[in-house]
């Protein structure tokens, strides 16, 4: 598989960029708002693809980062009334910490044995939110007042209910995490970290620390995944705790699944796919989700990599 | 379209339609504005009403009715001239009972369906989470959700609960009638998330100023399929259990109450969320013969029914037993769907108060919801009369207590509207349009 030019690899990733600049000014109402929503989740998916795609590290817990950033930040606004970019580091703060202890205690075990860790972490996290539900909203959740959600500078600020600002805000996380995603895989780490999913036992003999590599992708996963989650309260103002449900460890797999692994750009594939097939196919059956579950197999039959993945397969080995 | 044929899949057995529309992401947004074409409202174009209906997830019982009830009501307000001359068109969208894409489609009925309001969405996690939406796109946003969450003023102006009692209101009018005739010691049994919070923090203060006592309070997490072992926790000197278990577990929760107690049991008083769409005589509910049920709006029809209540029922399509014509075994949710009914002749009233011509006048439809007072028992509210606080933009009505007999559940209290009313908590209308 030959490596892009530096050129063409941020070339590719600043054209994708763009054309979700130029979409702000083209789209429609709804679809403008669904975007901006969708590449809010990408960055979710992008997170997840870190520790999934370039690690070979399956979690089934990637909801509790999510969460802990949309609690970080939200309860941040809520209860201690903070500003949101206080609120925003508030959330990333969370994911970070959490990140971190979850990364010491369940990177001690591997494979199948890390999934069920991860997945029972974050059930633990889902039900401390419940519990907690004076404080977190519980079950029903809370919304994050609409004045609150105001962005200062100065004498200026800018309101994140508002539709292009707030297309405008995810697109700038979404590019962010895009362009740091991609200097990571292109850097002497990213290659550690394939390394390390191609033969963990080679990558030690060679005298990597592959735990403390491995428990840097989790934290940055973590935070990643959080930013998305703080990204979420803050633009679209509600808090829940089905945000911490199972559901949401798996959603983000089945993007990056659908996008192709280990691509940079296939958990913005991935997600877009799965938001327009919900959308589209909803509108003519309550039976939307079997027409998923075809699309997915179909998908998993004709193309295992994913779309990206295995377009990098067949036609594009210098995709990133 | 070049794109879609980079990922043309028409080989994987897809339709073309499919392919183009759902895989090619990129190319779907380019296509987009093809289905996005719509007209402004005019005079003689239908009102839209946009449906945010759990037709998937754990609310779909609720949301087959909602939909039955919704269309009987739009039937007949069509056939009754419509709303200002014009006939109500209804958009429904699944909203999974999920509140991230309940948001969703929230903003799809403001700025793609373009419909003049929002309507019927029932659990209170969906309301919550939708609400943000609403009030962003400033489209009213009529709940039936029974959530005492519009009324705490926590949502936004454009959010409103006319045709359904919220909890709060519901378990407060029933204290008193619990203290005079069940017992005065209460043990609570209730599911640990919010469902259940809402009777354990409401109950206590309003049995106590009837001069009863909740002493004690068993939360049950939701997670648990069997119960025996939070049956010793009763206290022995409790009189009334009072339970609001809901969900498949409910049939073991009674079948293993039954069988701790046997025939020697207190007085059981429990809230017909908990049995709505399942039949009161399926097996293993035998232990609740004798006990009491509130209901919003009665499952059996009464003896003493008002023909507009007659007329609901027969529109709706529900037999006596409460449920569908012609399947007695798919029994309705009789006690929450008829706020769809009343909600949509509410926001009738409104919409003909406030001259409402379009989506332009959407804020003055906020005004004339909030400026109505109180709704009469008739046709368009047949399950009683109510008040409305325009500044908690919720209503009040009345409640009934039932009891189940002979495989029935008969109506043997009705409360006062006055029973459910409590301080506002807030005010809407010092919030901007």
């Amino acid at each position: 598989m030959s490596e892009a030019s530096p050129a063409k690899a941020y070339g590719l990733h600043l054209g994708a960029i763009a054309l979700l600049f130029v979409l702000s000014f083209l789209l429609p109402e709804y679809y403008h708002g669904l975007l901006a929503r969708i590449m809010v989740l990408a960055v979710f998916a992008m997170g997840y693809n870190m520790l999934f795609g370039y690690v070979g590290l399956l979690s089934l817990g990637h909801a509790m980062f999510f969460a802990a950033g949309l609690y970080g930040a939200g309860l941040a606004v809520i209860q201690l009334g903070w500003s949101v970019p206080a609120a925003f580091a508030a959330g990333l703060g969370c994911g970070v910490v959490l990140s971190l202890v979850i990364g010491l205690l369940a990177l001690r075990t591997s494979g199948v044995a890390f999934m069920i860790v991860t997945m029972m972490f974050a059930q633990v996290f889902y039900l401390i939110i419940l519990y907690f539900s004076s404080w977190t909203g519980g079950d029903q959740g809370m919304v994050v007042p609409q004045p609150a959600r105001v962005l200062a500078f100065g004498a200026t600020s800018l309101d994140l209910t508002n539709p292009t600002v707030r297309y405008m805000s995810a697109l700038g996380l979404f590019s962010l995490v895009l362009l740091i995603t991609l200097a990571l895989v292109r850097s002497r780490y990213g290659r550690v970290l394939v390394a390390i999913r191609e033969n963990e036992e080679r990558t030690k003999m060679l005298g990597y620390d592959t735990f403390s590599n491995k428990l840097a992708a989790v934290v940055i996963s973590g935070i990643v995944c959080a930013a998305s989650g703080a990204a979420y309260a803050l633009l679209f103002g509600y808090v829940g705790s089905s945000f911490a449900s199972v559901q949401y460890s798996i959603l983000p797999l089945l993007w990056v699944l659908l996008g192709g692994a280990a691509t940079t750009l296939g958990p913005l594939i991935g997600t877009l796919f799965m938001y327009y097939v919900i959308d589209i196919t909803s509108g003519y059956t309550s039976a939307y989700l079997l027409i998923v579950g075809i699309a997915l197999i179909l998908l998993v039959l004709f193309l295992p990599k994913g779309i990206l993945g295995s377009m990098r397969q067949r036609w594009l080995g210098w995709l990133p | 379209m070049d794109k879609s044929k980079t990922f043309d899949l028409s080989k994987t057995g897809l339709t073309r339609r499919t392919a183009l529309k759902g895989l090619a992401a990129t190319a779907g947004l380019v296509t987009a504005p093809g289905f996005v074409r719509y007209s402004q409202a005019q005079s003689s174009a239908p009102i839209k009403i946009g449906f945010q209906s759990h037709r998937t997830g754990i609310g779909a019982a609720y949301g087959r009715w909602y939909e039955k009830t919704t269309a009987a009501a739009v039937k007949a307000i069509n056939a009754a001239g419509g709303i200002n001359g014009r006939q109500v068109e209804v958009i429904i969208e699944d909203d999974g009972t999920d509140p991230g894409r309940g948001a969703e489609v929230v903003g799809k009925f403001a700025t793609q369906h373009k419909t003049d309001i929002v309507f019927g969405t029932l659990f209170s996690h969906v309301v919550i989470g939708s609400a943000p939406a609403a009030g962003e796109a400033k489209i009213p946003y009529f709940v039936v959700s029974e959530g005492h969450h519009v009324a705490s003023t926590k949502l936004n102006r454009y959010v409103f609960q006319p045709g359904i009692t919220d909890v709060k209101s519901q378990i407060q009018s029933m204290a008193p009638w619990i203290a005079a005739n069940a017992g005065k010691k209460v043990t609570q049994i209730f599911p640990d998330f919010a469902f259940g919070y809402d009777h354990r923090d409401y109950l206590p203060p309003a049995l106590k100023a009837q001069g009863a006592d909740v002493i004690a309070q068993i939360a049950i997490p939701p997670t648990e399929s069997s119960f025996t072992k939070y049956f010793p926790q009763i206290p022995a000197e409790t009189e009334v259990i009072y339970h609001v278990m809901v969900g498949p577990a409910v049939l073991t929760f009674v079948k293993e109450l039954g069988e701790f107690y046997g025939s020697n049991r207190p007085q059981l008083f429990g809230f017909m969320d908990s049995l709505e769409a399942t039949d009161i005589n399926s097996p293993g509910l035998e232990f609740l013969d004798g006990s009491h049920f509130w209901e919003g709006s009665p499952r059996y029809a009464q003896a003493d029914d008002s023909a507009a209540q007659k007329a609901y029922r027969a529109a709706v399509g529900i037999d006596d037993n409460g449920a569908a014509l012609g399947d007695p075994k798919d029994v309705s949710t009789a006690s929450h769907m008829f706020g769809c009914w009343e909600t949509l002749y509410v926001v009738k009233k409104a919409m003909e108060d406030a001259g409402y011509k379009g989506p332009e006048d959407r804020a003055k439809l906020v005004e004339a919801t909030e400026a109505l007072t109180a709704f009469a028992e008739g046709p368009e509210h047949p399950q009683g009369p109510k008040t409305f606080n325009g500044k908690i933009h919720q209503c009040f009505g009345i409640q009934n207590i039932s009891k189940v007999e002979g495989g029935k559940l008969k109506v043997v209290h009705k409360t006062k509207i006055e029973d459910g009313l409590y301080e506002a908590e807030g005010d809407y209308t010092t919030q901007a349009l």
